[in-house]
């Protein structure tokens, strides 16, 4: 098992009291696509960021087991979390503009990734960042090397931040809203990369998405949060036919092309749900 | 109010975004245009709405030319609602304030009574008009910011991406929101966003711009059935088709 997640909880203290994000989250996660889902504030980037220790030191974490490939992570030092985030698990995060350092060029970036984990001397590291952009499907690698994060578009810039995360080889890929911030077009291509990486690799990867269609079509599995809780854990293809009513108000209230409806259903929240 | 778009050009410097577009939309009714980023939509919204004094060609409201600067009263016919309520309301204004600002410009009077009138136009509690936009909710401000196009009393409302910074749950309130606003003000709607089920949702017409360039316009319902005839409507329609679809 890469991931193992159990009975997860995230708090954070505040002046006025104490708010629980996670309430209890167990996950499982081999060698797979697993989606995570749910709408803003359900703690899905939570979960992922607990799991790399990425979350403020003020932050409350309780869990019965929280597992990187056997390592706990919840006792695992900094020195250690180093040795994970990055070289054995790497992290996508959502839009490329405020990941990328403004003022270097691509070229170098990508290198430093590739130094700060494999060594070796700074020409050896540009020739292997140029391979990467390769791998990543940029067509002119050289150029788009040389050039600085403004001036390429929305979907280059992700796909430098997959060649970043390619670099050392990593065992787990975790992608935070990978493409919301790109047009359909360049999100379908996007998408086929990490698919198409992830297999040949053999990498595990946890995408997290609040696109239901999105996640069904990409994942093996889904996990479906709300309000801190996982409502059900299923089959991807059998998302779009989901019994849990959370679920199926997601699926309803979003308007159709094929299928159109002269009003959108509203979701009701069921207290009963978080029981 | 009907809107007349012909030829419009705009440039920023000397790079053409805009390349002679034009449309008609009848009174009354919702003209919805997709595309890509840097295709150019939110560019010709900008311009009707007035945000943007570099253009050439025709914008006509009522079969009016729009100057290029325009008079005050435009802004109580013509009103605009932008993507990121997070963005577009004021960080340090009560909702009050925010709400009683276009009333007090245009000289309007009963300032009180319009804006508890346009809160419960769009659902949100009297308890709100003395919050903060951080004390809302992403959904609760993107109604703060229909209800400050609202209270001009317009008969042309902007929607730039209204509801794409929104989760579906929301989405979906909001757009069941416009499209009765429409019905009960008898309002005209020229939406712009990338989701063709949003915009065929609430637009009976649907214009595809690509490059500067409206390559096409369609009914809603020919975009569903797939009488589609460019080759960029297709690769839309196509993606939307397909993740709508089971696996």
């Amino acid at each position: 098992m890469l991931v193992d997640i159990q009975n997860l909880k995230i708090g954070f203290k505040s002046r006025t009291g104490f708010h629980q994000a996670v309430k209890g989250v167990s996950l499982k996660l081999g060698t797979e696509k697993l989606g995570i889902v749910g709408e803003s504030g359900s703690g899905k980037s939570l979960t992922a960021r607990a799991l790399m220790k990425l979350l403020p030191t003020q932050t409350v974490i309780e869990a019965d087991k929280l597992e990187f490939d056997g390592i706990d992570i919840r006792s695992a030092s900094e020195k250690q979390m180093r040795t994970i985030r990055g070289k054995r698990a790497g992290f996508i995060l959502q839009d490329p503009k405020y990941s990328l350092n403004p003022v270097k060029t691509i070229g170098s970036q990508v290198a430093e990734a590739w130094r700060t984990h494999k060594g070796g001397s700074k020409r050896a590291a540009l020739e292997a960042a140029i391979n990467l952009l390769e791998q990543v499907k940029i067509r002119d690698p050289r150029k788009v090397a040389a050039s600085y994060p403004h001036e390429v578009s929305g979907g280059m810039g992700q796909r430098v931040m997959i060649a970043m995360m390619l670099a050392p080889d990593p065992e787990l890929l975790i992608a935070d809203e990978p493409t919301s911030a790109l047009d359909a077009t360049v999100q379908a291509e996007i998408l086929r990369l990490i698919e198409e990486l992830v297999s040949e690799r053999g990498m595990g990867l946890l995408l997290i998405s609040h696109d239901l269609p999105l996640v069904s079509h990409f994942c093996d599995r889904v996990a479906v949060m709300y309000a801190g809780h996982v409502m059900e854990e299923l089959k991807a293809s059998d998302l779009l036919s989901a019994q849990h009513p959370y679920t199926r108000g997601l699926l309803n209230c979003m308007p159709s092309l094929m299928h159109p409806k002269e009003r959108l259903p509203v979701l009701t929240r069921d207290p009963e749900w978080l029981k | 109010m009907t809107i007349e778009i012909d030829n419009l050009r705009i440039s920023f410097g000397d790079k053409q975004v805009v390349k002679g577009v034009s449309f008609n939309v009848a009174r009354g009714a919702s003209f919805g245009i997709v595309g890509e980023s840097g295709s150019g939509k939110s560019t010709v919204l900008r311009a009707m709405a007035g945000l943007n004094n570099d253009w050439s060609g025709r914008i006509a409201f009522s079969g009016e030319d729009a100057p290029l600067f325009r008079p005050p009263a435009f802004f109580r016919k013509v009103q605009m609602v932008f993507q990121d309520p997070y963005g577009s309301l004021h960080p340090r204004q009560t909702i009050d304030r925010i709400l009683s600002e276009l009333p007090l410009v245009h000289g309007m009077d009963n300032i009180d009574d319009r804006i508890a009138k346009v809160l419960s136009a769009v659902a949100l509690p009297q308890t709100a008009r003395f919050r903060y936009p951080h004390q809302l909710s992403g959904g609760q401000r993107q109604r703060v910011a229909i209800a400050r196009a609202l209270i001009a009393e317009p008969e042309v409302l902007l929607l730039d991406e209204p509801t794409s910074a929104l989760d579906v749950s929301v989405q979906a309130e909001i757009l069941n929101l416009l499209a009765d606003l429409r019905a009960e003000r008898n309002l005209t709607y020229v939406m712009v966003s990338h989701n063709l089920s949003v915009i065929t949702h609430l637009c009976t017409e649907v214009g595809v711009m690509i490059d500067g360039h409206m390559v096409e316009q369609v009914t809603a319902e020919d975009l569903r059935l797939g009488n589609v005839n460019h080759a960029h409507t297709r690769e839309l329609r196509s993606l939307s088709v397909e993740l709508e679809e089971p696996a």
